[in-house]
């Protein structure tokens, strides 16, 4: 078993690495991705070796960027976006949700809308405006996408791959404070499906359902609650659109406790949808009304202030108190 | 500069010279394009009635415009891809799209209507200006693929303050794509006039983004097949985009749904009437006895058997079953859409 350590972004790198060699149809797109290898480093080298037919800088215009694509996609090309930061995806919105969700429904199947977008997203790198925040929930909510988001290096490494091969449009959404984590990448495995959930660390009393940047912070809670003698079931969602509702349901049945950990703010959100879908699908075994930990409704605020805004450890064990409290 | 028009055929059906440009038309050519547009006015004039009697939700008429689309999508390759607004009825019949599949969106049976590949003609894009991009990226793939092929893009002088026009000038310029931007500037963009949409000619916009732009008499479908020819050809062989701004009029309504009494005066209707794209090629042929006495009353009355034969299919078109809904918006099965078919189905099942 070829297993290595790497960091997310070089994940990333290494994931598109092996599409492109793999599919010449693949192509790399967006602002500074070529020579300076990103903002993030996250395709660096990969117009030098693949040529900038393949790697391509674009002008300063996200719109055009999805809209070119899509034209691409109309050939067989399967461009793999790169938006610099979640905060400047909004200018595509429209290409987003009017083109690329639609053409394949519109067009019966003849065109497949085989692109991927990427998404530097979350927060808590200390950034100014419009650079941490977490639009998930706009893409989520539009049939016709899919969205997912890794959180560990080895996801990274085989998401981005499964996500580039598939026929449907993925936003690709990484969690850009974990961008420097480092992590074992199992070269030969892929292990579970791009949209399944994974239990990241096994307990009893609550089901804490994160995704991104949040599972680290959700284990770091089960780490202090077991503490303290109470036992966290922690799930890496992975896919946004679908979501795992099975393997999420399989725990609450066993815990009766489900708590919901996002950057996002938790009205209409993916948060909102996990809580309404599993109190459907659970309500016999909940003992506790589903509770979510999530950021405020206000724009994102100075970064100087985002570790309040941000569900932090502590939040998620209030979170866990809050639950607990209902059996007493 | 002067802001002349490309014209190669007066009002009045007289040959114009042209420094640039000349006609390569032969009498059964310009026939074809005569034919061409008095069907194309024939299937518009029958899907306003259809609309009128309650058959279609929408129509948006193309009256006044046959020869802009004509000329241009005569000019085409068959393998050159065309991505229309729509409005281009007159473009969709010149790569052979069946009439009744031009209607099927408008009877809102369908959000599509046709296979676009088979035909090379996107299905219509009523975002304003989202199909530029695609165009230009389509035309990024004939570069990679090393095709020599050229894509043609339709929007209208409304479409051309949109963002993603300008995005994908900027595109097409910096990447030499081979395109060709057909802007029909028809004067009006539902009630507001070209002029709150631009202060120079709009053909001049090309300038500031570093590609030829023609402004050609859109009611000259002479002019405007030998301006479209050349502009594909310079894109497929590398020479880059073009922007040809047809200077047409859009005689009827934007939609059925609208009311240009209340927003212009029939004087200008009536200029432009002058101006008739069908009139000017009709007096040509007639001038110059390139037809046989009757081949007027010929097209005529083929343009009516195609009228007729597209009621019986409009009045013929259902709507699809309810789980038509659900086909085709994922490639791969997704859980959510899938669980509403369920319910559809399981819901129909109960009601009998």
């Amino acid at each position: 078993m070829a297993t290595t350590t790497m960091t997310m972004a070089r994940a990333l790198n290494e994931g598109m690495r092996r599409a492109m060699e793999r599919d010449a149809k693949v192509l790399l797109m967006g602002e500074d991705i070529g020579k300076l290898g990103g903002v993030f480093r996250v395709t660096d080298g990969l117009q030098k070796d693949f040529g900038d037919d393949r790697v391509i800088d674009a002008p300063l215009a996200e719109s055009a960027i999805v809209g070119t694509a899509v034209g691409l996609a109309m050939r067989g090309y399967r461009t793999v976006v790169e938006i610099q930061f979640d905060g400047f995806v909004y200018p595509a919105f429209d290409q987003i949700v009017s083109q690329v969700a639609k053409l394949h429904k519109r067009s019966k199947g003849a065109y497949t809308m085989g692109l991927v977008i990427r998404l530097p997203y979350q927060g808590g790198i200390g950034a100014v405006e419009h650079h941490s925040e977490s639009p998930e929930a706009y893409f989520v909510h539009t049939a016709g996408l899919r969205v997912v988001t890794p959180s560990t290096p080895h996801d990274a490494y085989w998401m981005i791959q499964e996500s580039i091969a598939h026929d449907d449009p993925v936003i690709f959404c990484e969690p850009k404070s974990r961008y420097w984590d480092k992590g074992e990448v199992d070269l030969d495995d892929p292990g579970p499906g791009l949209f399944d959930a994974v239990v990241r660390r096994p307990g009893t009393d609550v089901t804490v359902v994160a995704y991104g940047s949040m599972v680290k912070t959700a284990l770091r809670a089960a780490e202090a609650a077991a503490a303290e003698g109470t036992s966290l079931e922690v799930i890496d969602l992975r896919g946004l659109s679908p979501f795992d509702t099975d393997v999420m349901a399989a725990s609450l049945e066993r815990t009766g406790r489900l708590l919901v950990v996002q950057e996002a703010p938790p009205y209409a959100s993916v948060g909102s949808e996990i809580v309404a879908t599993l109190s459907e699908r659970c309500f016999y075994s909940l003992r506790a009304p589903a509770l979510r930990v999530a950021a405020y409704y206000v724009p994102y605020p100075a970064s100087r202030i985002e570790d309040v805004y941000r569900p932090s450890v502590e939040r998620v064990l209030d979170g866990v108190d809050r639950l607990m409290e209902y059996d007493q | 500069m002067a802001d002349e028009l490309v014209q190669l055929l007066s009002p009045e059906g007289q040959r114009v010279e042209h420094p640039d440009y000349e006609c390569s038309l032969d009498d059964t050519a310009i026939l074809g394009l005569y034919r061409d547009m008095v069907i194309v006015r024939r299937i518009c004039n029958e899907a306003t009635a259809l609309q009128r009697q309650g058959q279609l939700a929408l129509w948006a008429p193309v009256q006044g415009q046959e020869a802009a689309q004509i000329g241009s999508g005569r000019a085409l390759g068959p393998t050159d891809f065309v991505f229309p607004s729509y409005r281009e009825h007159g473009v969709a019949w010149a790569r052979g799209i069946p009439p009744a599949d031009m209607l099927r969106i408008f009877r809102a049976t369908e959000t599509g209507g046709w296979d676009p590949q088979r035909y090379h003609y996107n299905l219509p894009t009523i975002v304003l200006g989202d199909q530029v991009p695609h165009a230009v990226g389509y035309a990024m793939g004939i570069q990679r693929d090393g095709a020599e092929e050229a894509t043609m893009v339709f929007f209208g002088d409304g479409a051309s303050s949109q963002g993603d026009v300008m995005e994908s000038f900027v595109w097409a310029a910096s990447f030499t794509a081979p395109v060709v931007f057909v802007l029909q500037n028809n004067q009006w963009a539902i009630s507001e006039p070209t002029s709150l949409q631009t202060k120079i000619p709009l053909y001049r916009r090309a300038d500031g983004f570093g590609f030829p732009g023609v402004r050609v008499d859109g009611n000259d479908v002479l002019a405007m097949y030998e301006v479209s020819r050349r502009a594909l050809e310079r894109a497929r062989e590398g020479g880059g985009p073009t922007l040809i701004e047809a200077f047409t009029y859009r005689m009827g309504a934007h939609t059925t749904s609208d009311d240009p009494t209340r927003y212009r005066v029939d004087a200008e209707v009536e200029v432009w009437r002058h101006r008739d794209p069908i009139e000017r090629v009709k007096a040509l042929l007639a001038r110059e006895h390139a037809v046989r006495s009757n081949t007027f009353e010929e097209v005529a009355a083929e343009a009516e058997a195609i009228a007729q034969a597209l009621r019986a299919d409009v009045l013929a078109m259902d709507a699809p079953p309810a789980t038509d809904m659900f086909d085709d918006v994922y490639a791969e099965p997704h859980p959510w859409t899938e669980a509403g078919r369920a319910e559809v189905l399981a819901f129909a099942e109960e009601a009998r």
